[in-house]
């Protein structure tokens, strides 16, 4: 313990010395965003595990999973799952990749790590609500965790929780006792730790910019961030309340989401008076801008990695990509009634909801062309950031086409709720964003590591992956085309036994897949303690974090103030070098 | 390695573009009056985002490809003319798709959902809990008993509600597990849910519509063909959604005309 008052100024830079403060408790921002990651992490081969027992179980009914009647002797009886344990694997696997994966990693993780240094700053505005807005991640994803382990099983509502299965408890059946009350306060909990990320990013970026990092000299990684945030501050805003309203229904005996007269299990439920449409249209006004809270980040991201491998500029700068972003995150708060063209509200507002969703495919359609006009003319390197780049904008591009099908409310009649709905989110949210965050560690482990990951597992890593995406969620579409309904957890009906070899298919591929994963780990692991060590700009990038040492110290630049000079991206400039740093100062030769 | 991811990409894309081209996995034939719209709107978006599809990757691959040599003394080009007119080219193409998209698509929406059913439908009242389906016709009246909530029970197999002690409506209503309908004739389903969200699908009418409890919803559409097809729910609904479905029996209207008979006199 030490008295401030008696510190010189100096001191203000110092790290903190106890393990709990420097590594569990920290307020620096670059340990939050690792630990962002890392929680990222466990929860993408938690839930990447989850998909694996759910394709068994599709391809292979009778095939005895060894180890899972130990872990849950009810759900899987001699290792065999059953229906409502298969939904329960789907609602767990869907939660936990959309909240505590496509969220927590491209925006939370990286953003923490990288916003302020890509600004210049010391660290985040509100260094202690950064640490509140992760522990409070953390305890979330432990209550959604013990979920698996309550009394009558984890919830099975799926990850959108439809009331009135999600409001009416036990009665609903299996997993809708504690485990959906769970979910709720977990996803609850989930919602204050972004809002308060939320804040902190917005804070930061119009606040904390360093000298001369004018809003047009900002990288596109930033800028995503930032309007990420804007995204975030309204939809967990939303999901916050309807939250808090479920549990009150499960628990108080309200009733905002559960309709008169329910009888269920042959019980008459005493609720009275509320909508279950309500529920949906609360969940969709934060769903749908979730999709892009989970792919904007991306789009910074890739924004930001092609050009160092390009060797130029992005075409059109980064205006129009930043044009591009906000018309996203602007047009995701118009479009949520799509999810429910056939829910039984008004079939005019279907109309209305599908003009501006077909019209969302136009600054997608403005982004892709710029990121493939960039290629143009490039000298590309084919690092596995690289790839993975070049991989994000072709999975982005096969998720956004089949988006033209399901915006049409008079398609959607055919399509809706089939496994072409399955394909095409996971193509344009799940995949894509995955990539950018695969994009995004190869590109930064040098910074964050001070090491190099391995380029040879790194390509192996990108081709299975690449090919193997491909194999799992192309012929969904197929499966889609024929009618296939999805959250099934067997084809009993007629016309979909026909179906099942490609499950089959599915299945393997997944397997397969999801195996090539391990490579990424023991490459990350492996890295982290015993990679060649990284020099300060592996890349021969211009942004602010490569400035710096590999890694950063805890002040991020070493007790200095970087004054910013250039824009961003000053790559395939004349001279000895190709790049001019954002920090270099005078003018560029022929700029 | 550029040209092999060139070839790479350009080979996933072939493939993927083959089953839609064969048609080996499809949309199951169409025996609903309203259909044929829907198809027609189908195949123009698959054939206008197809060729979307096919240009946006293989000017990928092509570029990749080109542009991936190691060659140390070539300058980096910027796209010729600058980017105003890729984003010019962008926002015409995908918003002429957009509005032609929007324009005819709601036509069809609009003949399925915002149309009345015709008056000469014959109404059946559809009751969907877990897990199954049952249907009402009215019976020789020609009304529906009216239902009471407090009285739906499945141990006592009044699946509606129904209270014919009390209710003469109700007791010549007509309750089944599966769907009898006469072809060519339009119908009119009233949806009611007692418990959960469910759905009613049947691809083949290309019909889907929740179920929602605490709402009416109506639905109407003509069979043009006889046959047996299944109804099933898409609506996530607990354990057993996976299995609960029911049957589409279309028949000509003398053999629906029997069967209603047959049905009154048990």
């Amino acid at each position: 313990m030490h008295d401030m008052s008696a510190q010189p100024a100096v001191h203000h830079h110092a790290p903190p010395q106890g393990f709990i403060r420097k590594y569990v408790f920290s307020l620096d921002h670059k340990v939050i965003g690792l630990q962002y990651i890392g929680l990222a992490l466990v929860a993408v081969f938690l839930g990447m595990v989850l998909s694996w027992l759910m394709r068994i179980h599709l391809g292979w009914a009778s095939f005895a999973i060894p180890g899972l009647d130990k872990i849950s002797p009810n759900g899987a009886p001699g290792g065999l799952i059953t229906p409502e344990y298969y939904l329960s694997l789907m609602t767990m696997h869907g939660t936990i990749m959309v909240f505590f994966v496509l969220t927590n990693a491209p925006f939370a993780g990286f953003g923490n790590y990288f916003l302020p240094i890509q600004i210049g700053a010391e660290d985040m505005a509100f260094p202690r609500f950064n640490m509140m807005s992760f522990w409070t991640t953390f305890v979330a994803f432990i209550v959604l965790i013990a979920a698996f382990f309550v009394g009558d099983g984890p919830p099975l509502a799926g990850w959108t929780s439809y009331a009135p299965l999600s409001s009416v408890g036990g009665d609903a059946g299996p997993g809708q006792a504690m485990g959906q009350t769970l979910w709720a306060v977990s996803i609850g909990l989930f919602c204050i730790g972004q809002l308060l990320g939320s804040l902190n990013f917005i804070a930061t970026t119009l606040d904390l910019r360093t000298k001369g990092m004018k809003l047009s000299r900002m990288p596109l990684s930033t800028w995503a961030w930032f309007i990420t945030a804007c995204i975030g501050l309204l939809a967990f805003a939303d999901l916050l309340p309807a939250c808090i309203l479920l549990i009150l229904d499960r628990t108080a005996g309200t009733s905002f989401f559960t309709p008169a007269n329910l009888v269920v299990s042959d019980k008459l439920q005493p609720h009275s008076g509320g909508s279950p449409l309500l529920w949906q249209h609360l969940f969709w006004f934060f769903g749908h801008p979730e999709v892009y809270i989970a792919i904007v980040p991306g789009f910074g991201i890739i924004s930001h990695i092609l050009p160092v491998f390009a060797r130029k500029p992005l075409l059109g700068g980064t205006r129009v990509m930043i044009g591009s972003m906000i018309a996203l995150g602007f047009l995701s708060y118009m479009v949520w009634g799509h999810h429910m063209f056939l829910s039984g509200m008004n079939p005019f507002s279907a109309i209305l909801f599908s003009v501006p969703t077909l019209i969302i495919t136009i600054p997608s359609t403005i982004a892709v062309l710029m990121w493939t006009g960039s290629v143009y003319g490039a000298k590309m390197r084919f690092t596995t950031p690289c790839l993975f780049c070049l991989g994000f904008i072709s999975v982005f591009i096969s998720g956004g086409i089949s988006g033209f099908f399901l915006a049409q409310p008079s398609i959607d009649i055919f399509l809706h709720a089939t496994y072409f709905v399955v394909a095409h989110f996971h193509f344009v949210m799940a995949v894509a964003a995955i990539f950018g965050i695969f994009a995004g560690i190869y590109f930064w482990a040098p910074k964050m590591f001070g090491r190099m990951m391995n380029e040879t597992l790194g390509k192996w890593h990108f081709w299975l992956t690449f090919i193997g995406v491909y194999c799992i969620f192309m012929p969904m579409h197929y499966l889609g085309l024929a009618g296939n309904v999805r959250r099934y957890s067997a084809f009993t009906a007629d016309y979909l036994v026909p179906l099942i070899p490609v499950h089959k298919f599915i299945t393997i591929a997944a397997l397969l897949t999801g195996a090539a994963q391990f490579i990424f780990l023991y490459n990350l692991i492996h890295t982290r303690y015993w990679g060649p060590k990284a020099p300060d700009n592996p890349w021969e990038a211009t942004s602010l974090e490569w400035s710096t040492t590999s890694p950063p110290p805890f002040d991020n630049f070493g007790g200095k103030h970087p004054v910013v000079y250039q824009d961003p991206y000053e790559y395939g400039v004349e001279g000895p070098q190709d790049y001019v740093m954002q920090t270099t100062p005078g003018k560029i030769a022929g700029a | 390695m550029g040209k092999f991811f060139a070839v790479m990409l350009a080979i996933i894309t072939l493939i993927s573009a083959y089953f839609v081209v064969a048609h080996t996995w499809w949309l199951p034939q169409d025996v609903s009056l309203a259909g044929p719209a829907l198809d027609h709107q189908f195949n123009e978006t698959m054939w206008e985002s197809g060729i979307l599809f096919l240009a946006g990757q293989f000017a990928l691959a092509y570029f990749v490809w080109k542009f991936g040599d190691k060659k140390d003394g070539r300058k980096v080009k910027q796209w010729p003319g600058g980017h105003k007119p890729v984003v010019a080219f962008g926002i015409i193409i995908v918003g002429l798709e957009v509005l032609a998209l929007s324009l005819v698509g709601s036509k069809v929406w609009a003949n399925a959902y915002l149309t009345p059913a015709p008056a000469d439908a014959l109404h059946v009242d559809v009751q969907a809990e877990q897990f199954a389906f049952f249907f009402r016709y009215a019976g020789p009246d020609g009304v529906f008993g009216a239902v009471h909530a407090d009285k739906m029970s499945d141990a006592s197999g009044n699946y509606f509600g129904l209270d014919p002690e009390h209710d003469i409506a109700a007791r010549d209503d007509i309750v089944v597990g599966s769907l009898t309908i006469p072809v060519n004739r339009p119908i009119l389903l009233t949806l009611h849910s007692r418990d959960m969200i469910h759905n009613f699908y049947v691809p083949e009418l290309r019909i889907q519509q929740d179920i929602v409890p605490g709402l009416e919803i109506p639905i109407h559409f003509t069979a043009t063909k006889t046959g047996k097809w299944e109804i099933v729910c898409t609506q996530l609904c607990g354990l057993g959604h996976y299995q609960m479905k029911a049957y589409l029996q279309v028949l000509s209207q003398g053999e629906f005309d029997d069967w209603l008979k047959q049905q009154s006199g048990d």
